[in-house]
């Protein structure tokens, strides 16, 4: 599913709501036939949620935030696949610099380690993931989706770049209104 | 769970040893009010005898108020907290760990240092020893409560003198009960109640408090 919309439009307050950040005014969402703020556990082992602000903590290095990321969202994880994960994103050498060192772009490759990462989630909802990238970065994350989208996951994302994937896609159009 | 929980608990100690310039300015907010006191009010040692435990309980309070903000302000700001409401872990407990690293970094460096500052004030040792336990005792409510606070001010640009309006109305039962206790020490009466009483607002407040923070949390992301 991809969500599209000028500025304003309530795109990323669509995807808050789905995650059950913010609970919505009328309505609910339900996951597998389950309102998700009752059974918020079960629906959040499932979830990964990819927002504006990163998670990534700025005074701790990569490693120190994927592994606190891993545990804390009951991942297996060892260092080994964490310095794998990093290499595949192009962040070789920069494992135990502190993030605030790093580059944007960068910043965001850490934050993007996760989907690498955590391979049990099915629901993906991701807010303009490939903000601060380059084309690389792009590719690489493109390539994610789509092997994610095979193995039966889903995506809910917004982007204002044009949609480059290659499997078939829901549009959603929102307008933005006063 | 307990893993998720250790990692929290882990990534806080560090985060704490990463910053720990921040922390020094409670510490020395705290140090620097007591040492004031004797040379603002005279040095006659039974003025501030029946002064000193009063004035250590509200440096406590006030310097506790000043490094309460760093509980989850930084991880609001980067976005961590929303990760941490998304994992499955149940979030009154990772809280109730945050809250307790909280208080091992901020507030146990200042009873370590307060013999010394005891000392500067010229308090007796029954009186010393009584304030030590209502030290113990209330600074945990201190953390607990005034996390709930800073999960309803998280929001706002400046929430910081909102925080101390919210919280000093609510930390007055603790100041009388903590003072009476020292009064009644220096006097070398029992004071076991006024801990007792204490006490019982901690247990309420361990309780209580963690969903009341977690609710507050989830309260700031709409």
């Amino acid at each position: 599913m991809y969500i599209k919309g000028p500025n304003g439009a309530g795109k990323t307050s669509l995807l808050r709501v789905l995650t059950g950040l913010v609970s919505p005014d009328e309505g609910a969402v339900l996951f597998e036939e389950q309102n998700i703020i009752k059974s918020r556990e079960q629906y959040h082992q499932q979830l990964l949620y990819f927002g504006h602000a990163l998670g990534v903590n700025r005074s701790l290095n990569a490693l120190e935030n994927l592994r606190f990321w891993c545990a804390q969202h009951g991942v297996e994880h060892n260092d080994a696949e964490i310095y794998e994960v990093l290499a595949l994103l192009g962040l070789v050498g920069l494992e135990d610099v502190t993030v605030s060192h790093l580059s944007a772009g960068q910043q965001r490759r850490v934050a993007l380690a996760r989907f690498w990462l955590q391979t049990a989630a099915r629901v993906w909802i991701l807010d303009e993931p490939f903000t601060a990238l380059d084309v690389q970065g792009i590719a690489l994350l493109n390539n994610r989706i789509v092997a994610h989208l095979k193995q039966g996951g889903c995506v809910v994302m917004t982007s204002h770049q044009a949609l480059d994937v290659d499997y078939p896609t829901k549009e959603l159009q929102l307008e933005y209104r006063i | 769970m307990s893993m998720a929980l250790k990692a929290v608990f882990e990534r806080d100690l560090a985060l704490a040893y990463r910053q720990r310039s921040e922390l020094m300015q409670p510490m020395m907010f705290f140090i620097l009010v007591i040492s004031l006191f004797p040379l603002g009010i005279g040095p006659n040692p039974e003025t501030l005898q029946k002064v000193g435990p009063g004035v250590i309980w509200v440096a406590a309070i006030l310097s506790s108020l000043l490094g309460m903000e760093r509980l989850f302000k930084d991880d609001y700001n980067d976005g961590s907290l929303e990760q941490i409401m998304l994992s499955a872990t149940p979030l009154p407990l990772v809280v109730l760990v945050k809250v307790l690293a909280h208080w091992l970094t901020s507030i146990v460096p200042l009873l370590l240092l307060s013999p010394l500052l005891a000392l500067f004030l010229n308090l007796t040792e029954p009186m010393y020893w009584a304030l030590l336990s209502t030290l113990l005792l209330g600074t945990p409510l201190l953390s607990l409560v005034g996390a709930i606070a800073v999960g309803l001010t998280l929001g706002l640009n400046r929430g910081g003198v909102l925080l101390a309006l919210l919280l000093l109305p609510v930390f007055i039962p603790l100041l009388i009960f903590a003072t009476a206790a020292v009064e009644a020490a220096s006097l070398q009466l029992p004071y076991s109640a006024q801990l007792a009483i204490i006490g019982a607002m901690l247990l309420i407040s361990l309780a209580l408090a963690p969903f009341a923070i977690a609710y507050a949390l989830r309260v700031s992301q709409n």
